[in-house]
């Protein structure tokens, strides 16, 4: 398709779009009945629940039922792709790599989005500081692991060094290191590149939470003596605890599901897969479709507590 | 959620502190530290979150040679930067330039964008202000539904549109209509909706009741009020959610790897494929790498106000 012809199917999409939708809204307008209201009702949420039953509920449960067959989606297998992803090897190495991104991730960006929101606080250039940390939110994981790969970048050590780190290993005298090919240490530098995005994210909400806590309390417990790193660990930290549970679920959540760093940076080779590039991998290369439904059934059930905890915590946030 | 703080005059002014009167708990904190290691600190936190983003972005506008020959900080000892890079990814016919990408993603975003808040508002409003049977329980379902996360949904949904029950029309495959665009939009209009409305009518929830009914009173219908009271309103919190979905749309890999055809792969999928077969040509890899940066930067920083709001009400979406 030419480009003309690509951007006439998005107006013709859009049109179609908004005529249908006006079309709904006109024709229940005028109906003010007992019964028109209830129309009017089904014009209002019919669509999005249609979109979210065939597009979310039944491909979850296909799914689910997916998981319990083999490789090709037609022979019963019982629990064994279940099995297999928890004493298989290569497996194992996956669910070791995904534990390492759901610790380090959250607890990792938290502490440096918090330690840095409470440093510029207040300070000259807060915006400016603030923005700098923010900005990489913006970027893709895509964009994001290419920068990174480039930091990154390998070349023995008598050659001349273009990627930052081994220049500046060398300069130092050391030798230069293949951060992405040795594991498990490969899989701690791919993290990196997640704590650089979410860093901004926790700093943001932190942030704003620290403002909220009343002048009050500091005054009284500065009153009463308490400063410095006294004052973060007793009254900073406690105040906003539940800011702090929601940054670190909500991180954690989208750790679970990063898929795009790893196909960037490695392609999934020396042994950094995750659960989330694992399933693409299983289905798409691997041609295994049991497999790859049960490791997406395995990061739904992962994914399911953290999320329901994270909503409760919320609410409480804003029952406040 | 949290609110931001009015700046509250400081009544008790017992420490006349140099620049303001008043501390704040970070203050305290800070103060704790001496000021220098505070301010060295995060000197070094901002430097590590700007420097590799900055080397990148030197890389592109370096000659070949250089860029691949030696690291981009040669560049201001020895100062030499040409446009050539960004001919080369943008020049060209087809799939051998960048810009057939970029037309993909903003082909692909703008109705990925338009129709999930478009129903989702419908659907926020309902949830929120129309009375119906089943009302609480379909919302709590809906909201139940955010904790599906999309890989348990690809597969079946990728049959769905190979090989539609009823004998529809298939939305996927080479005689897909719109090259295959329709699975694209749907997949991110499916996937936005649950957090969406969650989001959406939460905001809906705090205009005052009053108004509605006193609107309905004067006989207006929901329709009416939809279109005349609650969008004028809601368009702060519509933008929010706006540039979240942009955002998310236009970052995203995994649904355009799995969903798009080759005819219409948008950036992202291009510069995966280009680190895997040109992964040392750095001069490239760097401007396309800007090139796929540089619009969802201006909306950000455009925009920056509508999403740290969007942020603080709270999202779990990834």
């Amino acid at each position: 398709m030419t480009t003309t012809e690509k951007l006439i199917q998005m107006v013709i999409a859009i049109a179609l779009f908004i005529g249908v939708m006006a079309a709904i809204l006109l024709l229940t307008q005028r109906l003010k009945s007992r019964r028109g209201e209830r129309i009017q009702a089904v014009a209002f949420v019919g669509p999005a629940l249609f979109l979210v039953a065939v597009g979310l509920l039944y491909p979850a449960v296909k799914t689910a039922y997916q998981s319990f067959f083999g490789a090709n989606g037609e022979n019963f297998v019982g629990i064994e792709n279940y099995i297999d992803i928890f004493t298989n090897s290569g497996l194992l190495v996956v669910l070791r790599n995904t534990m390492l991104w759901v610790l380090l991730v959250p607890t990792l960006s938290t502490f440096i989005g918090l330690v840095y929101a409470v440093l510029v606080d207040r300070s000259r250039f807060e915006k400016l500081a603030k923005a700098l940390v923010f900005l990489p939110m913006a970027i893709s994981l895509v964009g994001a692991s290419i920068i990174w790969k480039f930091v990154y970048e390998y070349k023995g050590t008598e050659n001349t060094q273009i990627g930052l780190l081994n220049g500046v290993l060398k300069a130092l005298g050391f030798d230069t290191y293949n951060f992405l090919f040795y594991s498990p240490w490969n899989t701690l530098f791919l993290i990196v590149i997640l704590i650089w995005i979410q860093a901004g994210f926790a700093m943001t909400i932190l942030s704003a939470s620290i403002k909220a806590i009343p002048d009050d309390i500091v005054e009284a417990a500065s009153l009463d003596g308490v400063s410095g790193l006294k004052m973060f660990f007793f009254i900073t930290v406690p105040s906003i605890r539940p800011s702090l549970i929601v940054v670190l679920t909500t991180i954690s959540i989208g750790t679970l599901k990063v898929f795009d760093i790893v196909q960037t940076s490695t392609g999934g080779r020396f042994d950094t897969s995750v659960l989330a590039y694992e399933y693409y991998f299983q289905y798409f290369v691997s041609l295994n479709q049991g497999l790859a439904a049960a490791l997406a059934v395995v990061i739904f059930a992962l994914v399911s507590p953290i999320i329901i905890y994270n909503v409760r915590q919320m609410r409480k946030l804003e029952a406040r | 959620m949290t609110t931001t703080p009015t700046p509250e005059p400081a009544m008790v002014k017992e420490t006349p502190g140099p620049t303001t009167g008043k501390k704040s708990a970070s203050r305290a904190a800070r103060e704790g530290l001496t000021s220098k290691t505070a301010s060295g600190v995060s000197l070094v936190i901002a430097l590590l979150w700007t420097l590799p983003t900055f080397g990148l972005l030197v890389s592109s506008f370096r000659p070949e040679r250089e860029a691949k020959g030696n690291g981009w900080w040669n560049a201001f000892t020895d100062p030499n930067f040409t446009l050539d890079n960004y001919r080369e990814v943008l020049g060209g016919e087809g799939d051998a330039s960048l810009v057939t990408f970029l037309v993909n993603s903003i082909v692909i975003t703008i109705p990925g964008v338009l129709i999930p808040i478009t129903l989702a508002t419908l659907a926020a409003y309902a949830f929120a202000w129309m009375k119906f049977k089943g009302r609480d329980v379909l919302f709590v379902a809906m909201f139940a539904l955010q904790i599906v996360p999309i890989q348990v949904t690809l597969i079946p949904l990728l049959s769905l549109y190979t090989s539609p029950p009823f004998n529809l029309r298939p939305l996927a495959g080479r005689d897909a209509p719109a090259g295959g665009l329709y699975e694209l939009w749907l997949s991110h209009a499916i996937f936005a909706m649950p957090l969406a409305i969650f989001l959406l009518h939460n905001f809906m929830r705090e205009i005052p009741g009053e108004l509605i009914e006193s609107a309905r009173v004067d006989g207006a219908g929901h329709v009416e009020i939809f279109t005349k009271i609650m969008l004028p309103l809601m368009a702060p919190a519509i933008a929010a959610f706006g540039i979240f979905q942009f955002l998310w749309v236009w970052n995203d890999l995994l649904v355009a790897l799995v969903f798009s055809g080759p005819d219409v792969a948008p950036l992202t999928v291009k510069l995966v494929n280009l680190v895997g077969q040109r992964g040392e040509d750095w001069h490239l890899l760097s401007a396309g790498a800007f090139v796929s940066l540089v619009i969802p930067l201006a909306v950000f920083l455009g925009l920056q106000r509508y999403f740290v709001r969007g942020l603080l009400a709270g999202s779990v979406k990834g």
